[in-house]
């Protein structure tokens, strides 16, 4: 368990203030122009050794995709740009519109701090338009910062220049897709590209672009405050630090809360989300990560730890550490078949076999619960969700697939029950 | 029927044009539309649509593609006030499904329909990205948390006596 001075985000519960004055007491904004006084490459070089990987669902370590920044086949002339993917909107995860509402200078500190690292002096902070309250608050901050002469001109004495935006969204999952998020911000519709190229090499207007996630950037302060090996040392060897898991669904304290990676899931839900509704015999499923992550039965719930390489292991991932928690009194079957139909409604219709694909899926789930299904529509299933993801631009259909495929792991009996008898 | 910015809308986008790089003024053409739609009653209309494109130099095609991708434009009319219902699964454990017919009952119109005055619409929206305090329902910007169908009648009463 997380110990309390360890913890990074000491107003994830929104019980401080958020403006510059309470948020400074908290630490924020300390030694700021100093630590980007140590340059761009120690400060890659520390982000690499503490290990954090990206806290927006992929997982990649943040260090080595800053690093591909270093590559000199880069153009130096092109203007870089370093964007914050606020566009939270996978279900289960809330853990972003937090830090935005109670801790934007933790987020402002990042920002800056990442943009020097990559070279930027221009930094978006694209975020959902349904969050407009969290962006009036981020604003607000940003005025705040610019005042104190904490962002623009010679940021935080830094000597640094580095001016921030608000970009918001209208609605579209598909923008948390990093080159789709780079599309919106373009003014066009939100298609992810072909890669590569990549964003480092070629994202905003063509320029090296570098996308982060706002728990990482949010993160980046600290881990230089306090050093990199004080990061890595919570944790386990590449699955290091601290993470916010958002707990919802049938718990009876729903919560956002900051814990040490690799917390087995009964302690995180027993002691922050005050445990499963009827206890935890009550148990039925937990999404662990998010709605693109697979579905656990309680046999697993019992014994899995929440860190990258553990649910890996498992079939499931970390994902973005949403995690939906199913009592017994849940049909899961009826769970996932509104899964399905979420990726049906988002995709965004570029792929052919996505498009189609998930169509299918949420058809032939809808058939099996209505019990008008065959076997033959279970190796239908099977088939669609092995076939769809190979055949795309981006990840959406793998994690489109990733319910369907742990219900057919797990939960294959409660399917086969619906099927029509013949 | 034209449209065009008010004094102080024109003002904001201006502001909003100069956060992007010179001849990359596309980027604002997202939140001009929203601008737009504020002003324009919560939707956008065809002229509206051509105004911020015509304001930005940039093909009026690229406002329809965007008005049409972005599920926050609203292309015909909706009511005062949008109640915006997350259906989806942690909101849906919580009891969605009961507050969405609260709505439905209490103001006699379905999911994508508005009421006759003008004053509500309801549609059913994905994530809304608050799972910890589901069931939730955001009404134009702002969001309604923790609701039960006492809680969501009491919220529509009060907005009904404010009209």
């Amino acid at each position: 368990m997380l110990i309390d001075k360890d913890k990074i985000f000491t107003n994830l519960q929104g019980k401080g203030a958020s403006d510059l004055r309470s948020s400074r007491s908290r630490g924020i904004w300390n030694n700021t122009g100093k630590i980007i006084g140590k340059g761009q490459a120690w400060i890659i070089n520390e982000v690499k050794k503490s290990e954090i990987r990206g806290r927006g669902g992929a997982g990649f370590p943040t260090g080595v995709k800053w690093s591909f920044i270093q590559n000199p086949n880069i153009d130096p002339d092109l203007p870089r740009y370093f964007i914050v993917n606020a566009d939270e909107g996978e279900p289960g995860t809330c853990k972003d519109r937090d830090i935005l509402r109670y801790e934007p200078h933790r987020l402002l500190e990042g920002v800056l701090i990442s943009a020097f690292a990559i070279g930027a002096h221009t930094a978006y902070i694209y975020i959902r338009g349904e969050y407009a309250n969290e962006a009036k608050i981020l604003q607000k901050a940003i005025n705040e910062a610019y005042s104190k002469r904490l962002l623009g001109k010679n940021a935080a004495g830094s000597g640094w220049d580095c001016d921030v935006y608000i970009h918001r969204g209208m609605g579209g999952y598909i923008c948390g897709e990093e080159t789709a998020l780079i599309e919106s911000l373009e003014g066009k519709k939100g298609l992810p590209r072909n890669k590569p190229p990549y964003p480092v090499q070629a994202g905003l207007y063509s320029c090296p672009t570098m996308v982060n996630n706002v728990e990482t950037v949010s993160t980046i302060p600290e881990i230089l405050r306090r050093g990199a090996s004080w990061f890595a040392s919570i944790g386990r060897h590449k699955n290091t630090g601290t993470k916010i898991f958002s707990i919802s669904g049938c718990v009876n304290k729903p919560c956002n809360v900051e814990e040490a990676m690799g917390i087995p899931l009964k302690e995180l839900i027993e002691k922050h989300a005050g445990g499963v509704t009827g206890g935890w015999d009550n148990l039925l499923a937990v999404i662990p990560g998010g709605a693109s992550t697979e579905v656990l039965p309680k046999s697993i719930c019992n014994i899995v730890t929440m860190d990258f390489d553990d649910l890996c292991s498992l079939h499931s991932a970390l994902g973005t550490g949403g995690v939906i928690v199913m009592d017994s009194s849940v049909d899961v079957v009826a769970a996932v078949f509104r899964l399905s139909l979420f990726y049906k409604h988002e995709s965004c219709g570029q792929c052919t076999p996505c498009r189609e694909g998930i169509g299918w899926i949420s058809r032939i789930m809808q058939k099996i619960l209505r019990g008008q299904a065959g076997l033959r529509d279970i190796d239908l299933l099977e088939d669609l969700i092995k076939q769809i993801p190979d055949e795309t631009i981006c990840a959406f259909a793998a994690g489109a697939a990733s319910p369907i495929q742990g219900l057919l792991r797990h939960f294959r009996p409660l399917m086969l029950e619906r099927i029509k008898r013949l | 029927m034209t449209f065009q910015f008010t004094p102080e809308n024109m003002k904001e986008a201006k502001a909003i044009i100069a956060k992007y790089p010179k001849g990359r003024q596309l980027s604002a053409l997202i939140p001009l539309l929203d601008l737009a739609q504020r002003q324009n009653g919560n939707w956008l209309s065809e002229e509206a649509m051509n105004y911020a494109a015509d304001m930005l130099q940039v093909p009026r095609i690229r406002a329809y593609e965007a008005a049409t991708f972005y599920t926050m434009f609203n292309l015909k009319p909706v009511g005062k006030h949008l109640l915006q219902v997350c259906t989806s699964i942690p909101c849906g454990m919580c009891g969605a499904a009961q507050v969405l017919k609260t709505c439905k009952d209490r103001l006699g119109i379905n999911a994508g329909e508005t009421t006759k005055d003008g004053l509500f619409s309801i549609v059913e929206v994905e994530c809304l990205g608050a799972c910890i305090h589901a069931p939730v329902v955001a009404i134009n910007d702002d969001y309604n948390e923790k609701l039960s169908s006492k809680k969501m009648t009491a919220i529509i009463d009060k907005l009904e006596k404010e009209c």
